[in-house]
């Protein structure tokens, strides 16, 4: 009985705090984000809803939006992308958002997609993919590179270096597979052949199995791993420890500080593409992005006290692109800001200048990204 | 080819000796207690965030990890004390579900307390990987497998030899007849709890060099423990020993051989399979049932 | 070292009246509720907790009332899912023959497996059923041309004779129709002499065979009708959401279908539904609380088992018997 009192009492207590939840003046400008918070996108998610955090802090100081203040609205969907669905659902009728930032993972912005059409809300993903930006759909935009454009600046680089003969190496994540998929179009176009294409659970504590395969196939010129986070530490220890001495391409999944840190001396030498974000410090003073990135990377590591994430620079990017459209259609009519997103011109970013249009919801080329390496526990830019 | 192979194996073995140590706790605990505890793969994480942490906090690294396991194996007792034995006479079902919720529990304290992020550990004699006839072998890797040899021969020393350790075999064997003879029932269930986390642990802090941790790291390696228990029989030592090596190498070779894809589907079919033929594992004891 | 499960307490007073008021509240429930929802999240929560509370007592009919142990479930909700999906999107079908298709290969799935599994128990039987779940979510993540891979596929709604259902308002009166048609016909099987038979393999197998009953084939038909109800649910649920992802026949989902379960109660129709409605509640109360959510969902898990190991319903009843009747309710056999 007396447990069951106990019970009771912290149902009620639950339900109460829920209901309770400070709740800001009925004229607050509403920004929704479903982000992958825990599960295997964590790592993306996590200096995203920083990023937002710190962002809605400042702008509310600063006097807020149209003189309304900022209200962020998020949760978590675990990196499944079921839950998104049910989540975005909450942010659209229950929560009544104005706008949507967020969708960490592919799965879960292309799970979101349908209802946030039929709500008809501006909605900016933070996911990678093709797929998201093409088509285009109306009511999504994208801030950051796709996995096209990283495919393309790799077999560049490879056919510029004489590489014509690779092996690949992708993880089972989402990420990894529509990846790996854009990499394998890239490489038939521009004429790379991919001679061994194996793949590992992103969870695997050792791949070795793996790359030892592709070290004995032959006529292999360069090895590309296509995995972030954990997964893409493991492989490149293991490459390691195996002693392939193969030219060692990235993707930009792992141009993370956490990486050099946790990959230590295996992480030298490889090359990736990366935003600008992370080797800001080298572009002349006259480039806009430097101090754009140089200013976010101050603010969030002065506030967070750990390390800038390339995940965090695109959510950044995705809030200008929105705050900047509010202030030019002067309204956060959902209908308004759409056309006023999708018209935006010459708006620097740190990713690159972003030209949208309406068959062009991304609007970056792919100098949005550079080519750099690993030299001395640090990210610099390649030649 | 010669050397392929050999590279797989040594992998393999790698893999088996980490499964070993996390089946070694499966049974250990199954035998004492007839629960299946889904939260092993959480102590086998708990200890390598706690060297981890302690390590990069400035302890020394073998200190650090010698409290890094008994962390781990303090927070088995609780879990014992706090969590298994109060449901001690409930149903199958129930108490997998405690121990599920026990490991969602130290899943999320660990994130709360510790963070989302990956989490690493200085390899213990440097990350030089040794040549061997044509494979390399880190020697991290060999610290996982003299370790596991180790704590093979320990338990069976410890088991075979001290009367704390024949106390334990009698629990699990009677635990009436063990309280009859004056073995105290409630201290070896806590204790095999203890050691299972520590042992657990020893094997997180062990691959932490090679493969990092995180909060989640626990899962997949308990999962993978509690099929290499059940494929060597659960609640046999020998059967986990094996069942890990054999678990392990099975992996290695599928992924080497066959398609790196559907390796993580292998442990599983294989499981399958050896419940169908010979459910009390390939080294168990046939079960009885009383009716 | 097994321990024999506990017999369900033999319902005295159980009587006819007594399922007709449950189920007429029940219904109650269900015609009414929409006028408390304010907007067509509110739909979707319900419907949620309609789906899992009818795969909840399709999986307790396995689990509490024949005491097999399943953490694969899931698996046959996403087959039934991904059927349907697969079937009208690269192959053209009709929403309704997707559906009964899909129910049909699952059915034939878990006859195949059941007749070789169903000998084993307890923690043998617990591992066979997770190693094929998870073997089902593998295959599914990894056959990318079929199920577009670990980022799933779009679903098209369901059309039926040229209307397409959609809408949460609409799924909400066809999922809890389902569920209503569901407890009907669970209660049915249960008072019928199958399910007393079913009931009597829970208590001891070998004592239900000795009386007759055919012991095989009853676990076998209680297996592969609780898988089909599960495909019946995942090719549903798979419309209305409009998007699947190989995540939904995953390890967690089983897991969260035997919460509910065992939570709730075994054997305990009524339990799956209170259990249905807490696993689908409780995510939405603690949504903001990252990390903490993990601990809390842990904590009411291990509390609720120590506490009321049969689960709140059957636990709750028998000590409210207690209070009435001034003594220890219930007598187990």
């Amino acid at each position: 009985m007396r447990f069951f009192n106990t019970m009771m009492g912290v149902v009620c207590a639950l339900g109460i705090g829920a209901l309770t939840a400070p709740t800001l003046a009925a004229d607050a400008v509403k920004v929704g984000s479903v982000v992958s918070l825990t599960g295997g996108a964590s790592s993306l998610g996590d200096p995203s809803l920083k990023t937002l955090e710190m962002l809605v802090e400042q702008t509310n100081k600063a006097g807020g939006l149209l003189g309304r203040p900022v209200e962020l609205i998020h949760y978590d969907d675990g990196s499944e992308p079921g839950k998104a669905n049910g989540l975005v659902k909450r942010l659209i009728e229950d929560d009544k958002v104005d706008m949507l930032i967020g969708g960490t993972t592919t799965g879960a912005s292309m799970a979101m997609y349908p209802l946030i059409e039929r709500a008809q809300i501006p909605f900016i993903s933070l996911a990678g993919a093709l797929v998201i930006a093409e088509p285009v759909k109306p009511w999504m935009f994208k801030v950051s590179h796709h996995d096209r454009m990283v495919g393309q600046r790799v077999m560049l680089d490879m056919l510029a270096k004489g590489y014509k003969s690779i092996g690949m190496l992708s993880d089972t994540s989402g990420f990894g597979q529509s990846a790996r998929k854009e990499m394998l179009n890239v490489a038939q176009k521009v004429g790379v052949t991919v001679a061994v294409d194996e793949t590992f659970n992103p969870k695997d504590t050792d791949v070795t199995a793996q790359l030892a395969k592709i070290k004995n196939t032959p006529n292999v010129q360069a090895l590309f791993v296509v995995s972030f986070g954990q997964g893409a530490v493991v492989a490149s220890k293991n490459i390691a420890q195996l002693g392939i001495d193969l030219p060692h391409y990235e993707t930009s999944g792992v141009a993370t500080r956490e990486y050099i840190r946790l990959a230590g001396a295996a992480a030298e030498g490889a090359r990736l593409p990366a935003p600008v974000l992370m080797v800001a410090s080298e572009l002349p003073d006259s480039d806009p992005q430097k101090r754009m990135s140089l200013d976010y990377v101050k603010e969030y590591e002065a506030r967070y006290k750990t390390d800038v994430s390339p995940f965090g620079a695109y959510t950044r990017d995705a809030w200008f692109l929105w705050v900047n459209a509010v202030n030019r259609a002067k309204s956060v009519d959902k209908g308004k800001i759409r056309t006023f997103i999708e018209n935006s011109v010459d708006l620097p970013g740190t990713s690159g200048v972003v030209n949208m249009s309406p068959q062009d919801h991304l609007g970056l080329d792919i100098s949005a990204l550079r080519m750099v390496t690993v030299k001395n526990g640090n990210f610099v830019i390649a030649n | 080819m010669l050397s392929e192979l050999l590279q797989f194996i040594l992998s393999g073995v790698t893999l088996g000796a980490m499964y070993m140590l996390s089946a070694l706790g499966f049974s250990m605990i199954y035998n004492a207690s007839g629960v299946i505890n889904f939260a092993q793969g959480e102590f086998i994480m708990v200890g390598g965030m706690a060297a981890s942490f302690l390590s990069a906090a400035g302890m020394p690294l073998p200190l650090a990890c010698v409290a890094g396991v008994m962390i781990a194996g303090l927070v088995g007792g609780l879990v014992e004390r706090w969590a298994v034995a109060p449901a001690r006479d409930a149903e199958v079902a129930s108490v997998i579900i405690i121990t599920i919720g026990v490991s969602m529990i130290l899943r999320g304290l660990t994130e709360i307390l510790l963070g989302k992020g990956n989490h690493g550990l200085p390899h213990f004699s440097g990350e030089a990987p040794i040549k061997f006839l044509g494979a390399t072998i880190l020697p991290q890797s060999l610290w996982v497998l003299a370790v596991g040899a180790l704590i093979v021969l320990g338990l069976n020393l410890f088991f075979g030899r001290t009367r704390i350790g024949k106390g334990v075999l009698a629990t699990s064997y009677d635990r009436l007849a063990a309280q009859l003879v004056g073995v105290d029932v409630r201290r070896v269930l806590t204790l095999s709890f203890v050691l299972s986390a520590g042992i657990g642990a020893v094997g997180g802090v062990l691959i932490t060099p090679m493969s990092t941790v995180a909060y989640d790291t626990g899962m997949m390696l308990g999962l993978k423990g509690f099929v290499a228990a059940t494929l060597g029989g659960l609640g046999s030592g020998p059967g986990a020993v094996f069942g890990g090596l054999f678990l392990g190498l099975i992996e290695a070779l599928t992924a080497g051989y066959i398609s790196s894809a559907y390796k993580d589907a292998v442990p599983f079919v294989l499981v399958f399979i050896v419940l169908v033929l010979r459910p009390q594992g390939l080294l168990g004891a046939k079960p009885t049932d009383r009716i | 070292m097994t321990h024999l499960p506990d017999a369900p307490t033999p319902r005295r007073e159980r009587s006819y009246t007594g399922r007709l008021v449950g189920l007429a509240a029940l219904t109650a429930i269900v015609a009414l509720l929409p006028l408390f929802l304010p907007n067509a999240f509110y739909f979707d929560v319900a419907i949620r907790i309609a789906i899992l509370a009818v795969n909840g007592v399709a999986l307790n009919l396995l689990m509490g009332y024949t005491g097999q142990i399943s953490l694969g479930h899931a698996g046959f909700f996403g087959l039934g899912a991904y059927g349907s999906a697969v079937l009208t999107t690269h192959f053209g079908w009709s929403s309704l023959l997707a559906l009964l298709a899909a129910a049909a290969l699952t059915a034939v799935i878990a006859w195949g497996v059941a007749r070789v599994i169903l000998r084993l128990r307890g923690h043998y039987l617990a591992m066979a059923t997770l190693g094929l779940g998870i073997i089902i979510s593998i295959v599914l993540t990894n056959e990318t041309a079929w199920t577009g891979g670990p980022d799933g596929m779009p679903v098209d709604g369901f059309s039926l004779f040229g209307f397409t259902l959609s809408g949460e308002r609409r799924w909400y009166w066809v999922f809890g129709g389902l569920l209503i048609g569901t407890v009907i016909l669970a209660q049915n099987l249960i008072d019928s002499p199958a399910g007393r038979a079913l009931q009597a393999l829970h208590g001891s197998e070998t004592a239900a065979s000795v009386a007759g009953i055919d012991v095989g084939r009853r676990k076998i038909a209680v297996f592969v009708l609780s898988a089909t109800v599960a495909a019946i649910l995942g090719s549903l649920s798979a419309h209305y959401s409009g998007y699947i992802n190989p995540g939904i026949a995953g390890f967690m989902q089983s897991v969260e279908l035997v919460i509910i379960v065992v939570l709730g109660g075994m054997a305990s129709i009524y339990g799956s539904l209170l259990g249905a409605v807490v696993m689908g509640v409780l995510p939405q109360i603690l949504a903001g609380y990252e990390g903490w959510d993990s601990v809390l969902f842990g904590v009411i898990m291990v509390v609720t088992m120590i506490f009321l190991p049969r689960g709140v319903v059957p636990s709750l009843t028998t000590r409210l018997r207690a209070v009435r009747f001034g003594r220890k309710g219930g007598a187990t056999c």
